[in-house]
């Protein structure tokens, strides 16, 4: 098939950005999306031009590397599909595809398709583990956990960490990534004990890079392990405890 | 020839870890501070390494080619990680486990390493429950199995389809927690490029920061790498595309020597390539095969769906040859009997290039529920990648390579020949043999990084306590700060004709026929011809635009082929001087009237451990005899 793509092009982070449109023929519909810019790359070097860069390691949807604005859609049009699982046959013959870089502040542009993810990074060092040093766990059935716990907190844990929620939200607000990472430690027998601290570490540092949630919902549906925003909730609870608990706010009630 | 001395302690098999680890030296607490170790990788042996040196004090510094630890392609291991617990009362035992792991690897590993790994098995399992990976349950809230090639006892622990993601997930946590305490300093997005020696002694490393091109050095009492394997040799193959040899060629370059090259496995249950655009190989895990069922149209050349073609016109041909464990024969013999199939024109598929893999009957034994809550992420990514709902009609699959057993040679402690330089998970040759198990990867990586690399790396560091490692302006990293720094410049003056990939997409298609699944004499003397060629042809031709001084993916791939190169030309030539067939590595002039494996444990029951000499001198085989003492020495058979 024959597409027309809109690409961003940005060379480094300080630099003006801009559309640029690319033809890209004789793609294979049976071609990953990724496969297609790999295409465009090739003609792209073969014409003394620098191929768009993009992030993408894995190649099958749980790296979280991967990543782009299609059609302004996170991750393009296919529900629960990173961009190096879309395929091309949900295109059409003759379609124009813009491609763009998430957009929010929280990741700034690297080049072309290529952002910084690093402040995910910042918020599961503020308390998104459990404290057990190496050496220290007892017998792994010592604590059982039940069997729909230990599926929700799968729920969860399944995030890949893209930032297709924040790029899909107006707000670009990290709620769902945050809270993801939360509710897999605090649904959990094991996570308990540092409960409500990570939960107020984690929330607190999300708050230093990202925007806030007005309940939008995007991100559910950008989300391509579609991660519930039930989380959200479970996170906001735990947060509103956690604060009553530390007693500054106790004087409210 | 001389041999290496492997450095495994004496006594029963039983007690040599405990053993060793009450003989070697320790470093008191209050002295790890006065240590700084370097980790080169993320994964689940890179990550759990640093969390643990930096739990016990030592100062840790961390790099990855990725944007955030988390995206090691550990990740992307789907099936499970196994480990001696015996929950199942199915009669495992730690004996067994090693028994086993022996045996899988068509015995070239070494005893007393496999041992100890299946020792710790268990501790890993407690670990990583501890610390909240979500491992797949029973209704009474313990811990669920399941069973997997190569194996007759359920011993793998698993969290749906993604073990992998959420071990790494574990390890990446820890390692978390210590980044943020501020003991372990993260370097992201940066790539090493030399490995730094000073008297015989790993001093330290060379990376750039793939972001702006700095190339800087860093300097550290010990060098850990822990950089996966090499499978992206063949071009495509189920590693993620950045997976590379670089980080353990150039220690190979400065010293270290490399084991068993031709160990490498080709993995049995992979989606079939579609066509030449194709970037890799997506792997369904191998535990789709507790399930499903492995068959072909018995009529060569019968092309009728799947659906038309009557149960008594099908040849469940593992059923039939290894009737004891079926469709759960380990991967290397699953592997060459897809092969052989397709090569017999019983292959199915648009392209005739797969093997069916059918759920039908397991779908009407236990229901397409259960068979849902088992595979569900599995069959949506099936179905994703090639339009079929394998619900309604069979998997296509077919082999690709996939884990590489060989690696950079390792002593008992886990030291390479480079004194101060370790080597741990797929970077390393030593516990899998010529074939690994399922389920062995995960168990492997992270017993190196918990449990035994932490406990190991403390006897070599006694010696230098209050020892400054070599300053970073010494002549010895000035010089390779140059050296790096000339080879990108060459890269991009060459300004050729042939993308990057064209030449590693070249290289793989010979890797692939000469050194795949199959060797013979004729085909590796024809590879061996082959690769200069091409080497010399990529040297001068290839192209690779834009600056050192920005994001430069094709720069970094560059440098990651042309290691390539030279890996596969040693690959190839160990695969010729290895006459037998063992595990992973099948030659066609040493096979069995049934076309199995046929070992020569007379002459081969060695590690094949290679000694560089230079770029323009072969490297020299060094050997390291391996000793059975416990396991006897048998005939592999599944059936």
């Amino acid at each position: 098939m024959d597409v027309i793509l809109s690409v961003w092009r940005q060379t480094g982070p300080n630099t003006e950005g801009g559309f640029v449109r690319y033809e890209a023929n004789n793609i294979p519909d049976h071609a990953s999306f990724l496969e297609m810019l790999d295409i465009v790359n090739e003609d792209l070097n073969d014409r003394d031009e620098e191929p768009i860069a993009f992030d993408h390691d894995c190649r099958e949807g749980i790296c979280g590397m991967c990543g782009v604005m299609i059609n302004g859609q996170a991750h393009g049009p296919q529900l629960g599909t990173a961009t190096c699982q879309l395929h091309m046959r949900k295109f059409k013959d003759g379609d124009t595809i813009r491609i763009e870089p998430w957009r929010a502040d929280g990741f700034p542009v690297i080049r072309d398709l290529a952002v910084d993810r690093s402040a995910f990074d910042r918020i599961v060092e503020a308390g998104g583990f459990i404290t057990v040093p190496t050496g220290s766990a007892p017998d792994a059935n010592l604590i059982p956990v039940p069997k729909p716990a230990a599926e929700a907190s799968m729920d969860a844990a399944a995030c890949i960490g893209c930032g297709a929620c924040v790029a899909a939200c107006p707000n670009s607000a990290a709620q769902l990534f945050t809270s993801a990472k939360v509710a897999h430690l605090n649904l959990l027998p094991q996570g308990q004990a540092e409960r409500y601290t990570r939960v107020v570490a984690m929330v607190d540092e999300m708050e230093q890079w990202f925007g806030a949630c007005s309940n939008h919902g995007e991100c559910e549906i950008a989300c391509p392990k579609s991660i519930s925003i039930d989380f959200i909730a479970l996170m906001n609870r735990d947060y509103i405890r956690a604060k009553f608990r530390q007693g500054r706010l106790a004087g409210q009630r | 020839m001389t041999t290496l001395d492997s450095k495994v302690p004496a006594g029963s098999i039983e007690d040599k870890w405990n053993n060793h680890k009450f003989s070697i030296r320790l470093v008191n607490p209050a002295n790890k501070r006065k240590y700084s170790v370097i980790v080169i990788g993320s994964g689940l042996a890179g990550a759990s390494a640093a969390a643990t040196l930096s739990e016990l004090g030592y100062h840790v510094k961390v790099f990855t080619y990725h944007d955030s630890p988390r995206r090691a392609h550990s990740i992307s291991a789907q099936g499970g990680i196994n480990a001696a617990k015996n929950y199942h009362n199915d009669g495992d035992s730690i004996y067994r486990l090693f028994y086993d792991t022996v045996k899988g690897g068509d015995y070239r590993s070494r005893e007393a390493n496999v041992y100890r790994l299946a020792e710790v098995s268990n501790n890993i399992i407690d670990q990583a429950t501890a610390q909240g990976v979500p491992f797949a349950r029973e209704y009474g809230g313990l811990l669920d199995n399941r069973s997997f090639g190569g194996a007759q006892v359920s011993r793998t622990f698993y969290a749906r389809g993604q073990t992998g993601q959420q071990l790494l997930l574990g390890a990446y946590q820890a390692l978390a927690k210590e980044i943020g305490k501020g003991s372990v300093e993260m370097v992201n997005r940066s790539e090493l490029l030399e490995v730094v020696t000073h008297d015989g002694r790993a001093a330290g490393v060379i990376v750039r920061d793939l972001l702006n091109g700095d190339v800087t050095a860093h300097s550290a009492h010990a060098v850990v790498l822990a950089t996966g394997g090499y499978s992206n040799v063949f071009f495509l193959s189920t590693n993620a595309m950045a997976c590379n040899t670089t980080a353990i060629w150039r220690a190979h370059r400065k010293g270290a020597h490399f084991a068993n090259p031709c160990y490498t496995q080709i993995h049995p249950t992979c989606i079939p390539q579609s066509d030449e655009s194709q970037s890799k190989l997506t792997l369904m895990s191998e535990s789709l095969r507790n399930d499903g069922r492995i068959w072909v149209p018995k009529a060569p050349g019968d092309h009728r769906p799947a659906s038309d073609i009557p149960e008594s016109e099908r040849d469940y041909y593992l059923e039939r040859i290894y009737p004891a464990f079926g469709n759960l024969v380990p991967r290397d013999v699953a592997s060459r009997n897809a092969k052989t199939q397709v090569d017999t024109d019983h292959g199915i598929g648009p392209l005739r290039n797969g093997v069916y893999l059918d759920f039908k009957h397991a779908i009407d034994r236990l229901g397409e529920d259960t068979i849902r809550e088992r595979y569900g992420n599995l069959f949506e990514m099936y179905e994703r990648i090639t339009d079929d709902n394998p619900y309604a009609t069979p998997m296509r699959i077919y082999p690709a390579p996939h884990y590489t057993m060989g690696g950079t040679w390792v002593d008992y402690n886990l030291m390479t020949s480079v004194p101060g330089l370790y080597a741990i998970g797929e970077a390393n040759f030593s516990d899998h043999g010529a074939n690994r198990l399922g389920a062995s990867a995960l168990m492997q990586g992270l017993a190196d990084g918990y449990f035994v690399l932490p406990y190991t790396i403390g006897d070599y560091l006694a010696d230098y306590l209050n020892v400054d490692p070599v300053p970073t302006d010494h002549d010895v990293f000035t010089k390779a700060i140059a050296e790096v720094q000339d080879r990108t410049a060459r890269f991009l003056a060459t300004k050729g004709r042939r993308s990057v990939d064209w030449f590693h997409r070249e290289l793989g298609k010979i890797m692939l026929e000469e050194c795949g699944m199959e060797r013979s004499r004729e085909g590796l003397e024809k590879a061996i011809r082959e690769i200069p060629q091409l080497k010399e042809e990529f040297e001068s031709d290839v192209k690779v635009l834009g600056a050192n001084e920005s994001f430069n993916q094709s720069l970094e791939k560059v440098g990651r082929v042309a290691d390539f190169f030279e890996l596969a030309e040693l690959m190839c030539r160990d695969a010729l001087d290895r006459e037998e067939s063992c595990g992973g590595h099948f030659r066609v002039e040493h096979q069995t009237e049934e076309g199995e494996a046929l070992r020569n444990d007379e002459d081969f029951t060695h590690v094949s451990a290679w000694e560089w000499n230079g770029p323009d001198e072969p490297q020299t085989k060094r050997k390291e005899e391996l000793v059975f003492e416990n396991v006897k020495l048998a005939t592999r058979s599944y059936k």
